[in-house]
């Protein structure tokens, strides 16, 4: 049997230290967390840095290096620093060496780093390599060759061979969410159906059980299954709460593509052991015909100044289509007048908070607000020009008359200055694989003594 | 004629990566589950999401009281003209469908 202790969906959310203690414990196999994911968007990867705090990343990881040390088992991470560029990895090696001095503690460290040349993945695409997925946008070589970076989701097999190093704490660049729970598992022998399907439902901690923020979960594989086991008290899994996990995140709850193959777990049955503890077995985990790794990229899409006014009159809350249709129209003209732009050289948006700044064209609702939001984004090639572009809004957010009737109307400003740039707005622009020969040789480890 | 949201116990939207959009109605109980299974077509779905409705993916599944529907995402997430980085919102237009 193989015990993997998940302490919670990712570092940097925090876990319930009692319930670790309770899972350290039951001697487990390996402790591993997930430490990304591309659900903050595009920015984190296309910059290569962390969505959450250093001091927190720093407190949670130190606790779990403790924790791996006192039971005796490794600890991993997927995904290091939120995007899993050599950036991030290194970022937390050197949290990992402050962590190490700070506990009196010496240990072997293993790096996975997954980022990818993109002249050499733009290469790769020409030899036919590198396919895409379910609505991916269209590439060529030189959206490739712009990425800013790009990195290859590691499977099992590389976290296994990191593990195989002897470390005692692996730092892995872009994993799947699964691999770094399956790959004991599957490298032990134990049922690879269960190893991929439990890796699933564990890979967000207890978020598969009642009292989801608790985080800490156990998952027990063996030769025919798995059982989860959430270790905070009042998180209880059952078959429900299991089941429905497989919701979480996933265009088709019973199909999941991972390196090298397919899980299948429409045949998986769920049952109760105890109040707070299911059994699943009945997965199937199929190989594939090639061995194959997801790609993630980003680039950049162009600069950013933001800005933002309210208006609490009422006459203007009402009318307040009218109002930013008519300022748009003006504002066009004279940054052509002055700056010699064109529509295709920028945008400009006016999003209506209160309004329909969510959903935009598919909003049904048309109740009139108390007050209205109006978040102006420009777009340009590089920030001056944006930032010349928001400051020419300016005037007209603050003064700008319905008609030219009326009183020269004031509005509300929340800042000073108005303006703010954004830098760099990134964009995703992979959805693709690539083909590999032999499941390292996109992936470089490397072991350091600290 | 009630609201999706007034018979569900919860609809939520999220991505399912960046260029996919997954929405799950809990349903709840085997009643509320058959209203809106038999209630929601597939095309009125597609409707308020003004998608295609041969792109859209859809999962009954008795045995959790869930539909699930998923689609490729009407803007790539993060791209500059993307409202909503999580995918949170969707789920609105889909508890505002009023069925039989």
């Amino acid at each position: 049997m193989t015990r993997i202790l998940i302490p919670s969906g990712a570092l940097g959310l925090d876990y319930d230290k009692a319930a670790l203690a309770r899972g350290v414990a039951m001697k487990p196999d390996l402790i591993a967390i997930d430490g990304g994911s591309t659900d903050s968007g595009p920015s984190y990867l296309g910059r290569g840095v962390s969505k959450y705090a250093r001091s927190s990343t720093k407190t949670e990881w130190k606790g779990l290096i403790a924790a791996a040390r006192d039971a005796g088992c490794p600890l991993v991470i997927g995904t290091a620093g939120t995007c899993g560029t050599d950036s991030t990895v290194d970022w937390l090696l050197n949290i990992t060496r402050e962590c190490l001095a700070e506990l009196g503690m010496t240990a072997r460290i293993a790096t996975l780093k997954c980022e990818q040349n993109p002249e050499q993945i733009a290469a790769a695409f020409e030899a036919g390599r590198v396919t895409p997925l379910s609505a991916a946008p269209e590439i060529d070589t030189r959206t490739i060759a712009g990425c800013t970076h790009i990195v290859a989701l590691a499977g099992a097999e590389q976290i296994a061979a990191a593990l195989k190093t002897g470390a005692d704490i692996v730092i892995a660049g872009r994993t799947t969410d699964t691999a770094i729970i399956a790959a004991i598992p599957i490298e032990r022998g134990d049922h690879a159906g269960a190893a991929w399907h439990g890796a699933k439902i564990g890979e967000c901690g207890a978020l598969c059980a009642t009292n989801p923020q608790s985080g800490v979960l156990m998952v027990e594989f063996d030769a025919t299954g798995f059982t989860v086991n959430p270790l905070a008290e009042g998180a209880n899994a059952t078959p429900h709460t299991v089941l429905a996990h497989m919701l979480y995140e996933n265009s088709d709850p019973f199909i999941l593509y991972e390196p090298g193959g397919h899980l299948d777990v429409t045949g998986a049955r769920y049952t109760a052991l105890d109040e707070s503890r299911v059994r699943v077995e009945g997965s199937e985990w199929h190989v594939g015909d090639a061995y194959t790794v997801k790609l993630e990229g980003a680039r950049i899409a162009g600069y950013q100044t933001v800005m933002m006014a309210t208006l609490r009159d009422r006459h203007y809350v009402r009318n307040v289509r009218a109002w930013t249709d008519d300022i748009l129209k003006k504002h066009a003209a004279k940054v052509q007048d002055r700056m010699d732009l064109g529509p295709n050289d920028y945008s400009v948006e006016l999003r209506l908070v209160g309004m329909d700044a969510t959903l935009g064209g598919l909003e049904t609702r048309d109740a009139e607000p108390n007050e209205a939001g109006v978040l102006c984004i420009v777009t340009a090639s590089d920030q001056a020009t944006a930032n010349e572009i928001g400051k020419m809004m300016n005037p007209y957010l603050l003064h700008h008359p319905l008609t030219r009737e009326e009183e020269q109307p004031t509005f509300s400003f929340p800042f000073s200055p108005a303006e703010i740039d954004r830098g760099a707005a990134y964009e995703f622009c992979l959805h693709h694989t690539l083909r590999l020969d032999d499941p390292m040789e996109a992936f470089r480890l490397e072991v350091v003594d600290a | 004629m009630p609201e999706i949201g007034a018979i569900a116990r919860k609809v939520r939207s999220k991505n399912a990566g960046p260029f996919w959009l997954t929405i799950d109605i809990f349903c709840g109980t085997t009643d509320a589950y058959t209203q809106i299974v038999t209630g929601l077509s597939t095309e009125r779905v597609a409707q308020a999401l003004q998608a295609d409705s041969t792109q859209l993916k859809r999962f009954d599944i008795a045995e959790l009281n869930v539909i699930k529907i998923s689609l490729p995402r009407p803007v790539v997430q993060g791209h500059a003209t993307d409202r909503d980085m999580h995918g949170a919102a969707w789920a609105a237009l889909i508890a505002e469908i009023d069925i039989n």
